[in-house]
């Protein structure tokens, strides 16, 4: 899909390409959905709220961004939660141990401890070739034992964590909160890196054709590793994220989060047959699973409807997709016999 | 991957690939005689009759879900929303009781709901083509959604303790439970069906190569699509079952048993790939699990560590028959050189 869009494109074409584009689609279905809550209830965009939504999305869109190039892979990362609360976790347990550490540091940490869980994923995948599914549905369980071995039923207070850290979770610049500002650089990032770069493409060469991908050079099996390390390093920043914006932690935190984060790669786009997506989609997907989240009760439907409605925009988005992709292809059929 | 270092050993001849699985079958067999004798042997209590009614109880739902899953991996398919399918059937069912109706009519209908979930999943994954992996991570949500949607967080528990009781009864002293038999037989019509049926054997085609079965004149898509119904149906029956056996109907029921049924299956010899596996291994690998949670709970190790042990089990069950097969090529390489 993404070849096919740069060939196609004439110079003054981009407002096409990007209404066309599916982050534009997710993009107007955000927009409706937070016109009508605002139509229900004003107060649903008012500063507080606004900055509620983005603190609230923050966690999510960070770990659409690691599933989002994974999918692209033609893989899927179900251990996310897992991962998040163990990093959680171990950032309650560091900073009762170290309580003068820099913030700076346990972010730091964080990802690192991330990524070396994201590494054991990769290992197993790559290594041993092992489909992903069964290997991080087993990592989904094994991570979350850890955690509970771990924590042994304790909880962590935020009186056991320091102000600064805190501060990191709730505190803003100009209106907007910290780590909604992380969420935006982690987007930004892996969006220019994934688009501009060669070893960028290369995960999109993967998704999308793996014999071909091998034929042409490229390490699939270190790439794949790679995908599920950055997976697994921006769950641990999120992991240490959560822990900044809860501050209580038990062993139970993120659990389940995965189908939401695999819900938001899908509906902002990413394709689950691999090769098709962009974490700005991933991103988008994930404010608007967030915004459906807090929208509900304004809207008078019970919050229970949450998880079937995210389970109906999974099908949905895959459904969407396939169409688009038959379109697609019946399109370039058509073209060739008037070429021919 | 795996696929493509075992098939030629399979289009030279059918005896070692079943030379193969007699080695992985063997191999269970072997693990499940040794946990049973090692569990007897350290946990205190294992080896009472009472123990082996709570051992051979608790397997129920997992077997149950295990015989329609092993049919769809073996056509290279998955099923991921098993254990939502029970959740939400065991609320509709908890909210119907609570609405005054008879056992007699909600148990018909309850099963109807699960094979009408169990077709979507079926529309979606045969007419539509979409990937049942994605598929059913979707109806996963949707059905666990749903459930919540139908009881809330309430949960329904007025069940009539000669109902709830009775699912305990015991054959005798022997400590094991009746309701086994009719899941037994099950088992039985479904290994029936699997080796000894045309239909049976046309699943291991599909999973084996979609376009050569289809050459072969399998209706692969409408096989798939009564897959998934016959799965929805099942999941119905452990709904029911979950419902009455801990006389609860809860929006959270059978949460993650998904995890334990697909661990099971693969323990079992079947290859997540399609294609491979027999159902006697599969019970092998469901008992297996059964014998190893049961003497850990024992041993009073925590729930949420058990799932640790199932996450391990279902990992190893995919590494291991890879890390034979190379090491196998790395032994054929130094003895032919």
């Amino acid at each position: 899909m993404t070849t096919l869009a740069l060939n196609r494109q004439p110079s003054a074409a981009w407002l096409g390409t990007l209404t066309r584009s599916r982050e534009f689609s997710v993009f107007l279905a955000l927009a409706i959905l937070v016109t009508a809550t605002v139509a229900a209830n004003p107060r649903f965009l008012s500063a507080q709220s606004t900055k509620d939504l983005l603190l609230n999305s923050s966690i999510l869109v960070i770990l659409a961004v690691g599933q989002a190039i994974v999918i692209v892979t033609k893989n899927v990362d179900l251990s996310v939660g897992s991962v998040l609360g163990l990093t959680a976790f171990a950032t309650g347990k560091i900073f009762i141990a170290l309580p003068d550490l820099p913030v700076i540091a346990m972010l730091a940490i964080g990802i690192g401890l991330g990524a070396l869980l994201g590494a054991v994923n990769g290992a197993l995948i790559a290594v041993a070739k092992v489909p992903s599914l069964v290997v991080t549905l087993g990592t989904l369980y094994i991570f979350r034992g850890v955690d509970f071995a771990w924590a042994q039923g304790q909880q962590i207070n935020p009186s056991n964590l320091p102000e600064s850290f805190l501060a990191l979770g709730s505190g803003a610049v100009l209106g907007l909160p910290y780590l909604a500002l992380i969420a935006l650089a982690v987007v930004i990032a892996f969006g220019l890196y994934l688009r501009n770069y060669r070893s960028g493409r290369e995960f999109y060469a993967i998704g999308s054709d793996v014999l071909a991908a091998r034929l042409y050079g490229i390490g699939v099996g270190r790439k794949v590793f790679t995908a599920f390390a950055i997976s697994g390093a921006l769950a641990g920043l999120a992991g240490v994220i959560y822990a900044a914006k809860y501050g209580n932690l038990d062993a139970t935190a993120g659990q389940g989060l995965e189908l939401n984060v695999v819900a938001a790669a899908v509906v902002g786009g990413v394709a689950i047959a691999g090769g098709v997506g962009t974490v700005y989609g991933a991103a988008i997907g994930a404010v608007l699973l967030t915004t459906i989240t807090s929208a509900l009760p304004v809207l008078g439907v019970s919050p229970f409807w949450q998880r079937a409605m995210i389970g109906a925009l999974i099908l949905a988005s895959i459904a969407l997709d396939r169409y688009l992709a038959l379109r697609t292809e019946r399109r370039l059929r058509g073209h060739d016999k008037h070429a021919g | 991957m795996l696929a493509e270092t075992t098939r030629p050993a399979a289009v030279r001849d059918t005896a070692p690939r079943l030379g193969f699985l007699r080695s992985w079958d063997t191999a269970i067999i072997i693990a499940v005689l040794l946990s049973i004798a090692v569990a007897s042997a350290t946990v205190t209590g294992f080896a009472s009759p009472r123990n082996t009614g709570f051992l051979l109880i608790d397997l129920i739902p997992i077997l149950l879900l295990a015989l329609p899953m092993t049919l769809i991996i073996l056509t290279g398919e998955i099923d991921l929303s098993v254990a939502s399918v029970a959740g939400f059937v065991s609320c509709v069912f908890g909210s119907l009781w609570g609405a005054g109706l008879s056992l007699e009519l909600i148990i018909p209908l309850c099963i109807v709901l699960g094979a009408v979930s169990g077709a979507v999943n079926g529309v979606l994954v045969s007419v539509l083509g979409l990937p049942s992996l994605a598929v059913t991570i979707g109806t996963l949500a949707l059905y666990r959604g749903l459930a919540f949607v139908v009881l809330g967080d309430q949960a329904v528990t007025s069940f009539p303790r000669a109902i709830t009781s009775g699912l305990q009864a015991k054959i005798g002293a022997s400590g094991i439970p009746v309701w086994i038999i009719p899941v037994v037989i099950l088992a039985i019509i479904f290994g029936v069906v699997l080796h000894f049926t045309g239909f049976g054997r046309s699943l291991s085609a599909i999973g084996y190569s979609e376009e050569a079965a289809r050459f072969a004149g399998i209706r692969v898509a409408q096989t798939k699509f009564w897959l998934f119904i016959i799965s929805g149906a099942v999941a119905a029956l452990v709904g029911i079952w979950w419902t009455l056996r801990y006389g609860s109907a809860r929006g959270d029921n059978a949460t993650g048993l998904e995890l334990s049924v697909i661990a099971a299956v693969l323990l079992g010899g079947v290859s997540i790939f399609g294609g491979k596996g027999n159902l006697p291994g599969v019970i092998a690998g469901v008992v297996l699990l059964g014998i190893l949670r049961n003497a850990l709970q024992l041993a009073r190790v925590p729930e949420d560590t058990l799932s640790m042990l199932t996450g391990g089990l279902l990992i190893l069950a995919v590494v291991a028959p890879n890390a034979i097969a190379w090491s196998r090529t790395l032994s054929r390489r130094s003895s032919t050189p």
